[in-house]
């Protein structure tokens, strides 16, 4: 009996010393799906990705990747899956090109068909001009292509990608997405860890929210909206001393608490439907209150944690990023 | 925590990842059998190789220093210690080939540490392959790392008036016998990268573990001519036999005793320390 599912973890725990990074984890994630974990550094975000990739040792629980225990299979786990680690998966001593040869040779290609592959993908990641270069000389985008082209130098049945984006600058973002919803339109599973919210919600069809080692919620991108509301007004006043008089104004016409930010002329206000931010902000110059702007924004990681935890999402001491 | 990264000014690049490229490389791959343990053991070799292409600093380090030593010893104590720089250089050089390739061995643990702390150790682990093989393809490359460093101190010391009365097969088999004696040290100093913190951690540790086997051996001097309780520390050095063993190759009169100890000892240091390492490394999470 196959399953339809292609990671079921149940009750994974890991702690390092004192710290439970991961606390009880549970996913269900369907075959071809790209599935977000999101959460801030310190969540248990890696940890998780490293059990499920068979690089770390649950402490307890169990985890099935596609039908394969991650532990008594391991083996049978990492023919099926490719790894895009948090920090780029790639050597930076040798050149783009050899990367790729040396992935394709521990793959299995021969030597000549190992080549081959890596010039057909350095081509179609756009990297045919670097491709003699050291990796060392990348820049952050290239660097990250590259790792992405890595891993599907076999296309795998399941990719775990860690924070691919962050630290990159937008448009190169923007070429990790376009790779990611390429490989998922061709039927790879994708499990997508993120700090942002945006990104979780352009790639993927269902979130994870994970803090503190454990899964505070789960379900759509368009369900986990919904629950922390439209997003937030956020205005910032001319003058900082009129910023209580504006929270009072802003908090009845939107029957919503503000909160104050550290820049002392700026507050927010979460907000359910965007057509009211139109009559809060004539409240405010109706009232004689000079702005200096005002955005209307998604809903950030922070405000989908306040309103899940009661918390900010915060970096806690963990030692995640060490293990 | 926003939802952006800061927005840099990017520089016009050509257009990765055309939809129609990207989707053909994507899906023109096909599986192809797993390689087997040797060779993805060859795999990592090659990859050493191509370091020391890239990344040849380590190599002109560990070999400069001996080609340092061979002409200082040479000229400064040849007079003083034998009557004649000649006569030393016939004594010596064997035992600068020993020193030179024993302490490039070293690198072998600074290189492992230095993976280590980089993600590409995360894609090895990921792969459906040998385990062991990123280890032993490491070591195995590093043993072209020894076979360069003791040609050329050897190739020195024929310039410098060396004759072996060995002839060429004894210089080769005498240059097999340190490789295949730093071979089994290197896992030594791979068990040490494992185990110490910070690549410098490494190579300063392991050079201080070097220096008195080194030099307390009969590599530099005839150890008749020291102080008891020393003379017996130098008899008992393993570092003494290669060189006594490296020295009969090249003069010819070697002892099958004398290479059958080195090769008993490098086969103990492989049985205790490759075990050892390879368990450390699959421990490391």
């Amino acid at each position: 009996m196959t399953s339809t599912l292609a990671i079921e973890a149940t009750g994974l725990v890991k702690s390092f010393g004192k710290t439970r990074a991961v606390d009880g984890v549970d996913l269900a994630v369907q075959r071809g799906a790209v599935y977000g974990v999101l959460g801030p550094n310190g969540a248990g975000k890696t940890t998780t990705i490293r059990m499920l990739a068979t690089l770390l040792r649950p402490d307890a629980g169990s985890a099935q990747v596609l039908g394969h225990d991650v532990v008594s299979e391991a083996h049978a786990v990492r023919g099926l899956v490719s790894l895009t680690g948090q920090l780029a998966s790639v050597d930076d001593d040798l050149t783009g090109r050899e990367n790729l040869i040396l992935l394709g040779r521990l793959l299995g290609y021969p030597s000549k068909q190992a080549r081959a592959r890596a010039d057909e993908l350095l081509a179609a990641f756009g990297l045919e001009e670097a491709a003699g270069r050291l990796v060392k000389n990348f820049s952050g985008g290239m660097r990250r292509r590259l790792d992405l082209a890595a891993s599907i130098v076999v296309t795998p049945q399941l990719m775990f990608l860690d924070e691919p984006t962050t630290g990159l600058d937008p448009r190169s973002r923007n070429q990790v997405w376009d790779i990611v919803r390429a490989l998922a339109g061709l039927g790879t599973t994708v499990l997508l860890c993120t700090q942002y919210l945006d990104e979780a919600d352009q790639l993927a069809d269902r979130i994870a929210v994970i803090d503190r080692g454990k899964v505070i919620a789960e379900g759509t991108p368009s369900s986990l909206k919904a629950s922390v509301g439209g997003g937030a007004l956020r205005v910032r006043l001319l003058d900082p001393l009129q910023r209580d008089e504006a929270a009072r104004l802003l908090g009845r016409a939107l029957d919503s608490e503000p909160h104050l930010e550290a820049d002392p002329a700026a507050l927010t206000v979460r907000i359910d439907d965007p057509a009211r931010a139109a009559d809060a902000v004539a409240a405010l110059s109706g009232a004689g209150l000079g702005l200096a702007g005002f955005s209307l924004a998604q809903p950030s990681l922070d405000e989908v944690f306040l309103a899940l935890t009661g918390h900010p999402a915060e970096d806690d001491d963990t030692q995640e990023e060490a293990a | 925590m926003t939802p952006t990264p800061t927005p840099q000014a990017a520089k016009p690049q050509p257009q990765p990842a055309a939809g129609v490229t990207l989707n053909a490389a994507l899906s023109s791959s096909a599986r192809p059998p797993r390689p087997g343990a040797l060779a993805a053991a060859k795999t990592f070799g090659w990859r050493g190789m191509l370091k020391i292409k890239h990344v040849p600093e380590q190599l002109i380090d560990a070999t400069l220093t001996p080609v340092l030593f061979l002409v200082m010893f040479t000229y400064l104590f040849g007079g003083a210690i034998t009557g004649s720089t000649g006569e030393y250089l016939q004594y010596i050089l064997p035992g600068v080939l020993v020193q030179s390739v024993l302490f490039t061995s070293v690198y072998s643990g600074v290189a492992l540490n230095t993976d280590m702390t980089k993600g590409v150790v995360d894609r090895f682990r990921s792969l459906p392959i040998w385990r062991a093989a990123p280890l032993v393809g490491a070591v195995i490359g590093d043993c072209v790392r020894f076979a360069i460093a003791s040609t050329i101190v050897v190739l020195l010391g024929f310039a410098l008036g060396f004759h072996a009365d060995g002839g060429v097969a004894g210089v080769l088999a005498a240059m097999l016998l340190v490789i295949v004696f730093a071979f089994a040290l290197s896992w030594v100093f791979t068990t040490l990268g494992l185990l110490l913190r910070s690549p410098s951690a490494v190579m300063n540790s392991g050079f201080m573990a070097l220096f008195p086997l080194v030099f307390l051996s009969n590599t530099l001097i005839e150890p008749s001519t020291l102080p008891s309780a020393l003379e017996a520390f130098v008899n008992v050095n393993p570092v003494s036999s290669l060189v006594t063993a490296t020295r009969g190759l090249m003069g010819g009169d070697a002892s099958a005793g004398d290479i059958g100890l080195v090769l008993a000892e490098a086969a103990i240091l492989t049985a205790i320390f490759a075990p050892l390492t390879v368990r450390l490394y699959r421990a490391k999470s």
